[in-house]
């Protein structure tokens, strides 16, 4: 099967707006849905899914987030722990409240307050830029990261100052809480995530996109076009601040079960940032391969010593660890500034002249 | 309306506390208060060295550096290592400044060379990956148990006019200061200064007049490298050289924003405001919202700041064109 457009003509606007114009990426779509929808619950181990693909999917959400903002609105932010701190603690407080909510409307209404935080944050970035805004970001994080921890009542004046998710149903099944199984968690995430990943894609094809690529690209001159500065900057924070948002509640409702304010930390903001970058910024696709590739490799660094027979000493292996992340974030950034996403949109460049590149 | 009179004192009682006595106990303490202002600048002095490696890099080659704190832990773990192996502190600090180089000359040639002309986050990136490395690599060499420093700088408080001093903290301004000034002199009258600020000022231009930019990045890395073991010798004096030294990165940036990126005086006076900023309010204020409100305050002050003047205290005018 080979990957060409020749011979697939469009004959109507509809035809040339679509998301996937060639046949053979649909099916490229159709399958990886049907595997994500199909196979991997199916098959997938208990473990596999708690430790590798539920955090997968929630860190491609808070990937798409960030993206939305740093790759197509040009808006560095190194917020984004803070941000998914206000969705998980909205979720919690909802669900504790309103416990007959659906989860769903819970999560996106995590997903609404995180934006109303996120606007408030992006205010300074219609005056600073850069660095100052990506620093004034850090703002945020540990303000918000402060707030959760201290006032009680986010946390329910619980001893502890941990928040739980507690047990909730949807169509019969247990999707969250100590008692949901594995299969349900992934479920529900996968759908939120799919969903939100097909906005975010069509957000980006539309007028609010391309609004905020101009802005990424010469603010002063989209301004000059008639882009309104203030629409577009606030619109990406409050998009991006969603996303995140709502990755925050799947964070602590699907995945962890259990979090204090420490998971929300500044390195939760710099490991979605590295997803966005090593994945490639300004591509939703990459959004996920960035976060495929963070998810993974500590995995796998942590398991290959054992797999090759050595045996270190414990705190020698993490700092291996943390040694070889380095090594890698600067190669992969090295090799391909543009992301891996970019590596794909070179092959596919390649496939399209095969075997005949002349 | 009993109810309503009784919200209404307890706002006044708020607001009285918020606005009105924090400044009364400065009145009427005097001493109290010079004292917390004091021990603000000396802190302060100590936040601008870390700040000081920031803008060299920045300055020079347009990367904003932040492993400029893992620099700090590094050059610190490299100096306590030695000297705990028996090395003395002459020869330690010497051998710890050769390494600082060394890692100077790496970075350039591995990570700044083949990322030479990609957009500035991209750089930032690489430097999150040197942060990575140069903490894993500092902890796997000398362990990552607390160490302690001592460099013989005397560590004695006494008193003056009623306020406790800590000799400790006189020395490290003295010497933040005197760095200050050698830096000054250094970038002014030396040919590698002014190369330097050629460099700083338009990279085309510098090449053009046959400026090597290569030499210049080792130079410039290697000076925040120095300035960071000179930070990490106050810092891990302080506190003991552990893994949390590299965090005193994110006490710099604020100082950074609200300096300038490109201004030294602006990473100096940056650092005495966030100082100060932090230790008044942490002692007036803190206490009404539940205190520990340093991680973040500063972060506020540089932010409100930022609101009026983009681009920092001393930083370059920001111009803009199509």
């Amino acid at each position: 099967m080979l990957y060409r457009e020749s011979g697939q003509y469009k004959t109507s606007y509809t035809d040339d707006q679509a998301i996937f114009p060639l046949k053979q990426d649909r099916w490229l779509m159709a399958i990886a849905l049907v595997i994500a929808f199909v196979v991997i619950p199916l098959t997938s181990s208990e473990y596999m899914l708690e430790a590798v693909i539920i955090p997968f999917l929630i860190f491609a959400l808070a990937a798409i987030g960030l993206n939305l903002l740093a790759g197509y609105c040009g808006q560095i932010s190194l917020g984004t722990g803070g941000f998914m701190a206000v969705g998980g603690y909205t979720a919690y407080k909802l669900t504790t409240s309103l416990p007959d909510m659906n989860m769903i409307i819970v999560f996106l209404l995590s997903g609404v307050a995180a934006a109303f935080v996120g606007i408030m944050f992006g205010i300074p970035s219609l005056r600073i830029k850069g660095f100052y805004l990506a620093v004034a970001t850090l703002a945020a994080q540990f303000f918000l990261q402060w707030l959760f921890n201290k006032v009680e009542w986010f946390y329910n004046y619980n001893p502890s100052g941990t928040i739980t998710a507690p047990p909730r149903e949807m169509f019969g099944f247990v999707v969250t809480g100590p008692h949901a199984t594995a299969e349900a968690r992934y479920m529900i995430t996968l759908v939120v995530v799919a969903v939100l990943a097909l906005v975010a894609k069509n957000l980006t094809r539309g007028h609010i996109g391309r609004s905020w690529m101009a802005i990424r690209d010469m603010d002063i001159a989209a301004e000059i076009i008639g882009i309104r500065p203030l629409h577009a900057k606030l619109s990406a924070f409050a998009i991006s601040s969603f996303y995140c948002g709502v990755a925050g509640s799947l964070f602590v409702f699907t995945w962890l079960g259990s979090v204090e304010t420490e998971a929300f930390n500044i390195n939760l903001s710099f490991q979605v940032l590295f997803m966005v970058i090593i994945g490639g910024l300004g591509s939703i696709l990459g959004s996920f391969i960035g976060a495929a590739f963070i998810t993974a490799v500590p995995i796998l660094l942590t398991n290959a010593p054992q797999f090759f027979g050595f045996n270190l000493p414990i705190d020698l292996q993490k700092h291996f660890e943390v040694m070889i992340f380095g090594v890698l974030i600067i190669f992969f950034v090295i090799v391909e500034p543009h992301g891996l996403a970019r590596l794909w949109q070179i092959t596919k460049e390649k496939l399209r002249l095969w075997p005949f590149p002349y | 309306m009993f109810r309503q009179n009784g919200s209404f004192a307890k706002t006044m009682e708020v607001l009285n506390a918020i606005f009105v006595l924090p400044f009364v106990d400065m009145f009427t303490e005097p001493v109290f208060f010079a004292e917390v202002v004091v021990g603000g600048l000396l802190t302060g002095v100590m936040y601008s060295l870390v700040a000081l490696g920031f803008v060299l890099i920045f300055k020079a080659s347009g990367v904003f550096n932040f492993a400029q704190g893992a620099m700090v832990l590094f050059a610190a773990l490299t100096l306590v290592g030695l000297m705990e192996k028996g090395v003395p502190v002459w020869l330690a600090l010497i051998i710890a400044a050769g390494v600082m180089v060394i890692v100077a000359v790496v970075i350039e040639k591995l990570v700044l060379r083949p990322l030479v002309n990609q957009p500035d986050i991209i750089l930032f990136m690489a430097t999150i990956g040197i942060t990575f490395f140069l903490e894993g690599f500092g902890e796997t060499v000398w362990g990552s148990d607390i160490h302690r420093l001592d460099v013989g700088i005397p560590d004695a408080t006494f008193e003056i006019g009623g306020m406790l001093l800590n000799e400790f903290d006189i020395w490290a301004a003295a010497i933040g200061a005197a760095m200050v000034a050698f830096l000054a002199l250094f970038f002014r009258y030396t040919v590698i200064g002014r190369a330097l600020r050629a460099v700083a000022d338009d990279h085309q231009a510098a090449l053009s007049v046959g400026i090597p930019l290569k030499t210049i990045w080792i130079v410039v890395w290697s000076v925040a490298g120095f300035v960071g073991l000179v930070a990490g010798i106050m810092w891990g004096t302080k506190s003991g050289v552990q893994f949390s030294l590299s965090l005193i990165a994110l006490k710099a940036l604020p100082v950074l924003i609200l300096g300038g990126f490109t201004s030294i005086p602006g990473a100096i006076v940056g650092g005495l405001i966030i100082g100060v900023g932090e230790k008044v309010a942490e002692i007036y204020w803190g206490p009404l919202i539940g205190g520990a409100i340093e991680n973040w305050f500063a972060y506020m002050l540089a932010l409100a700041f930022l609101l009026f003047r983009p681009q920092g205290l001393f930083g370059e005018k920001i111009i803009e064109r199509v």
